[in-house]
């Protein structure tokens, strides 16, 4: 078997998706960016309702249309745009090329199927294998993330949420994608079993190389797998930078509110400075900047207009009004930690 | 010291399954303070929740007596049980099925005084919401909104303002912001932090997010298979874990940090099951440091520093 060490290239453009329902149009997506360099861990991290998920759906084509609808962008995966490929082509790349591990691993198996056969279907629909192949495969696949090959007849209802989403893995994995969406991967999972799965992933990593788009809305998990972060706020980026740049250098008031949300073990009894007020209802978002309502620092100017891209460095950059460049070498937020 | 708002003494719960008794809970015991939070934490299935119930007699227990304020809860009759609830009371985890979805906001909270006849005037009980409503942090006008129309945050505090209004003594919070994200949940803890001070509240606080745990106990309890594990102060807990599934639990956490990564302790396999448990250390056959001992007997609980209990051999 070939392991070639590639990942792909992501970039996606100003992409806008919105949904069509009854209270009028949702906009999940506004104008989202995001880059991921060939064979790099990139994190997104955003709370319920900001578009992370459809983001993740997007790139796999799988916006439900209608009530969805892509509205403008361009989704250019190692130099193609997916946005131009027919429902036929993307069925070829989904699961080939690109690969998903969804939050839950108990509704993503079929409960029906064991596991061996569901891993042997994604080979033999991809790669033409013969069943025994395919069945061969799986076995190795599972071995790779741990389970015993001897395992492989049993169904989903006899492994445990750790194991089931070992399996998602080994699933997604079985055609050496070269980019992988991870969605929430251990969010369901108790910590000790979150540590595990999230050691799979950085090993497969090492072993394959693939890209990596991690969705989560844990700070913690992105400081343990990821090279750059990107944090969505109302379906827009408002920064991004390396790990580096996010932890120690944050700009955007929102990144700091993440922070400052957390409970912080170092000094247990430090009072927790949330966010105030909600997430903005994606059918009605505000003029100006959509994160004013909940900010300490907001002016008039940030309710009448959007705020643009302002660069610290090359790869780092905040959409906020506080800052001018060229002078953004500090951060205007209080810093935690 | 203050005499002890609440005590559990070798408190148990045992459930028949058809492939043997399931442990829930085995033998523990524990006293609280008034106007102090205990943690208790652990995995899914390590029996959590079930002390939490148990303790408000929600489930009754295999064994073990529960006393609050010196009062033997096991020995009340209905009504008198019924009495004792009014100072205890549960805060749920989801707040999208622990309310009535066809009831507003404030005939929710009215229920509960409703029920008990603590306001019998309907004038004097809707004030007594709206006060309720104010305290829990909500806006006036949310209280003939219905609970779809809320989203997790403004639910958990409809879920709070119920629990305290008939002014408790004893909360049991069980997980109350782990549905929560992270920036609500910070509101939601602010607030239950803020309500202990003002209505002198004790708290038992079970969740599985260590560093909630941490931020919000003054004691905490670590739970494995139905066992406590270990006991201390927050503070000597996470300074000086004694435990083996103790220190791989916290290093487990993800720390939202680039700097001074610790080293990291996988713990191998899963959680056993709690049915028919064998003669032996529950924690056995995924620790690192098991010998024959911990194979053949049970270790027992013993205090290995000031009011730090642990439940290893090797301690």
């Amino acid at each position: 078997m070939t392991m070639d060490k590639s990942g792909a290239s992501l970039l996606i453009e100003n992409l806008s998706v919105d949904y069509k329902t009854y209270d009028g149009t949702a906009n999940a997506l506004n104008g989202f960016d995001l880059s991921i360099e060939a064979g790099k861990a990139h994190g997104l991290i955003g709370e319920t309702g900001a578009g992370k998920t459809t983001a993740a759906l997007a790139i796999m084509g799988l916006i439900a249309c209608p009530p969805g609808r892509i509205s403008s962008g361009s989704i250019i995966f190692d130099n193609v745009n997916l946005l131009d490929k027919s429902e036929k082509e993307m069925e070829r790349i989904r699961g080939k090329q690109i690969s998903m591990i969804f939050q839950d691993p108990m509704t993503s198996l079929n409960p029906v199927m064991s596991m061996e056969e569901q891993i042997a279907e994604v080979i033999s629909l991809h790669e033409g294998f013969s069943k025994i192949q395919s069945l061969n495969k799986a076995h190795e696949m599972l071995e790779i993330v741990g389970i015993p090959a001897s395992r492989g007849h049993e169904y989903p209802h006899q492994f445990s949420g750790g194991m089931k989403q070992r399996v998602v893995i080994a699933m997604a994995l079985a055609c050496n994608p070269q980019l992988l969406i991870a969605d929430e991967p251990t969010t369901a999972l108790d910590v000790t079993i979150q540590a595990q799965v999230l050691e799979k992933i950085k090993q497969v990593r090492q072993m394959y190389g693939m890209s990596l788009l991690m969705i989560t809305h844990d700070l913690g998990v992105v400081a343990e797998t990821c090279d750059e972060v990107s944090i969505i706020y109302a379906g827009r980026v408002v920064e991004h930078g390396t790990v580096e740049d996010i932890f120690d250098h944050n700009l955007h008031p929102y990144t700091q509110g993440l922070f400052d949300s957390l409970p912080n073990l170092k000094d247990r009894r430090a009072k927790l400075r949330p966010i105030k007020g909600l997430m903005p209802d994606p059918s009605n978002l505000p003029v100006g900047c959509s994160f004013c309502l909940r900010c300490n620092y907001a002016t008039e100017l940030c309710y009448k207009v959007k705020p643009e891209r302002k660069y610290r460095n090359e790869g780092h950059y905040v959409e906020c009004h506080l800052y001018e460049e060229p002078h953004i070498l500090e951060s205007k937020v209080r810093n935690h930690g | 010291m203050d005499k002890p708002i609440l005590r559990v003494e070798n408190l148990k719960k045992y459930y028949k399954t058809p492939r043997g008794m399931l442990h829930a809970v085995d033998d523990v015991s524990f006293t609280l303070a008034r106007g102090k939070t205990l943690g208790i934490v652990g995995e899914s299935g390590c029996g959590k929740s079930t002390i939490g119930r148990t303790i408000l007699r929600l489930v009754e227990p295999t064994e073990g007596k529960v006393y609050f304020e010196d009062k033997d809860l096991g020995s009340l009759t209905r009504r008198q049980l019924r009495k004792a609830r009014k100072h205890m009371q549960i805060i749920f985890q989801d707040p999208f099925s622990s309310i009535d979805p066809r009831t507003t906001v404030a005939e929710a909270i009215a229920e509960p005084i409703a029920i008990n006849h603590i306001i019998k005037d309907k004038k004097c009980r809707f004030s007594r919401v709206m006060e309720l409503i104010e305290l829990v942090g909500l806006d006036r006008r949310t209280m003939n909104s219905y609970p779809h129309e809320l989203d997790g945050g403004r639910r958990q505090r409809v879920g709070i303002a119920r629990a305290i209004a008939m002014d408790p003594k004893f909360i049991v919070c069980d997980e109350p912001v782990s549905a929560l994200d992270v920036s609500i949940q910070a509101q939601i803890l602010n607030l239950l932090d803020e309500l202990q001070e003002k209505l002198d509240l004790t708290y038992i606080f079970i969740t599985h997010d260590l560093s909630v745990v941490n931020h919000f106990s003054d004691d905490i309890v670590v739970m494995y298979l139905g066992r406590m594990v270990e006991k201390a102060s927050a503070e000597e807990l996470f300074a000086n874990p004694k435990h083996p599934y103790t220190q791989a639990l916290l290093s487990a956490i993800p720390i939202p940090s680039i700097h001074n990564r610790k080293k990291r302790i996988l713990l191998e396999g899963e959680i056993t099951s709690p049915i028919e448990p064998a003669n032996a250390c529950r924690f056995a056959g995924r620790c690192r440091y098991a010998d024959d001992i911990c194979r053949c007997s049970e270790p027992p609980l013993v205090e290995c520093g000031p009011e730090h209990f642990v439940s290893c051999f090797r301690v």
